[in-house]
């Protein structure tokens, strides 16, 4: 009995299309937007070292992302802050 | 004047050379003058899917080169009354014709067909942009797979920088029976990650398979669902609202109990 309402369920939540449609989703961001894994990686280095000189980050936690709505393309940015340093001595870097 | 349609995809065999042997076909049926062109060239088969293998003289090459007049070139169907194609030369490749030549014969047939309909090459290079460069407007063929979908997202794109804006799409080999088990994509899946209007759903059909042996375009087949999947396509062409057919129409009567009770 378990084992049917499983299988049911698991039908219900979908098959192998929701994957296929959300690998898409995420492939046609990079088409679209012209900008390759790797392009994006050296972003996200770049931005790591950028901040890191104002702010203490989490990098685990970071996420950057390009966000495709219509015909527009958004980065977005997700950065943990562990500790914000002081203001005083950044004026001059 | 008439009407320059290309039928592309990018990805190869997802089904321009049927489609366009069909809606060509519909046309004819329906009344109207329709040509054919295959602007596949080197690796012909609008000829052979129609069965008109046997009848070619000159081809697509030969008129733009002037060897032949447009009229020398063009094969009538006997079957369809008004059908015309325009044959891809085999032996030569795609640099044999330039986007300008292909734009000069496409208005040439536009004076005298209702359609002309362009077999596009599968691909993004010169073939493409030769099929590409006479049309007015576009249909974007693909199937419920990423790898079609994805090709068929990247056409898009270049129909659009091409100026061929707003072009229309075809899903074509739905299985309606893996789609309600959610193994594959749905139609508004497609849509919704295409973001272009639906011209028409084909579902998976083996007589496409038997009629194509033939030489025979499905089109005529009164009782299979490609056929009528077809009819509709050319009637939305022709500017009918049609609504979309019932997929599983010949559902048989387990199916229909199973989706009685939520398990189908």
């Amino acid at each position: 009995m378990l084992d049917f309402l499983t299988r049911l369920l698991k039908r219900h939540c979908g098959g192998s299309k929701d994957l296929a449609k959300e690998r898409l989703r995420l492939v046609l961001v990079h088409d679209r937007a012209n900008i390759s894994p790797e392009l994006l990686q050296l972003l996200k280095d770049d931005l790591v070292r950028t901040i890191s000189r104002y702010m203490e980050i989490d990098e685990k936690g970071l996420e950057v992302t390009l966000d495709t709505s219509d015909n527009a393309v958004a980065l977005v940015a997700s950065i943990p802050v562990r500790r914000v340093k002081r203001a005083v001595k950044m004026a001059s870097v | 004047m008439g009407e320059i349609i290309v039928i592309t995809s990018g990805k190869g065999g997802v089904g321009k050379t049927t489609a366009a042997a069909n809606i060509g076909a519909g046309l004819a049926l329906r009344g109207y003058k329709a040509a054919l062109v295959d602007a596949d060239i080197g690796l012909r088969n609008l000829d052979v899917v129609l069965g008109l293998e046997n009848r070619i003289v000159y081809d697509l090459v030969d008129v733009a080169h002037g060897h032949c007049r447009l009229k020398q070139a063009l094969i009538k169907d006997k079957r369809f009354e008004g059908l015309h194609l325009l044959p891809a030369a085999q032996t030569k490749d795609k640099t044999a014709v330039k986007p300008e030549q292909m734009r000069e014969i496409c208005l040439q047939l536009s004076e005298e067909f209702d359609y002309v309909i362009i077999d596009c090459p599968a691909g993004i290079e010169q073939g493409f942009r030769n099929a590409v460069a006479g049309a007015e407007k576009a249909i974007v063929i693909t199937t419920p797979e990423v790898s079609a979908v994805r090709d068929a997202d990247r056409v898009i794109g270049l129909l659009e920088a091409a100026e061929l804006r707003e072009p229309k799409l075809v899903i074509n080999r739905l299985r309606p029976k893996m789609v309600r088990q959610g193994n594959m994509m749905n139609i508004e899946d497609i849509i919704d990650i295409l973001a272009v209007d639906l011209l028409g759903v084909i579902p998976e059909d083996e007589k496409i398979i038997v009629t194509t042996n033939k030489g025979d375009p499905v089109i005529q087949d009164e009782r299979s669902l490609s056929g009528e999947a077809f009819r509709n396509i050319t009637r939305r062409i022709l500017g009918e609202p049609v609504p979309l057919m019932d997929l599983e129409r010949n559902g048989n009567f387990f199916l229909r109990l199973r989706r009685m009770v939520g398990l189908g």
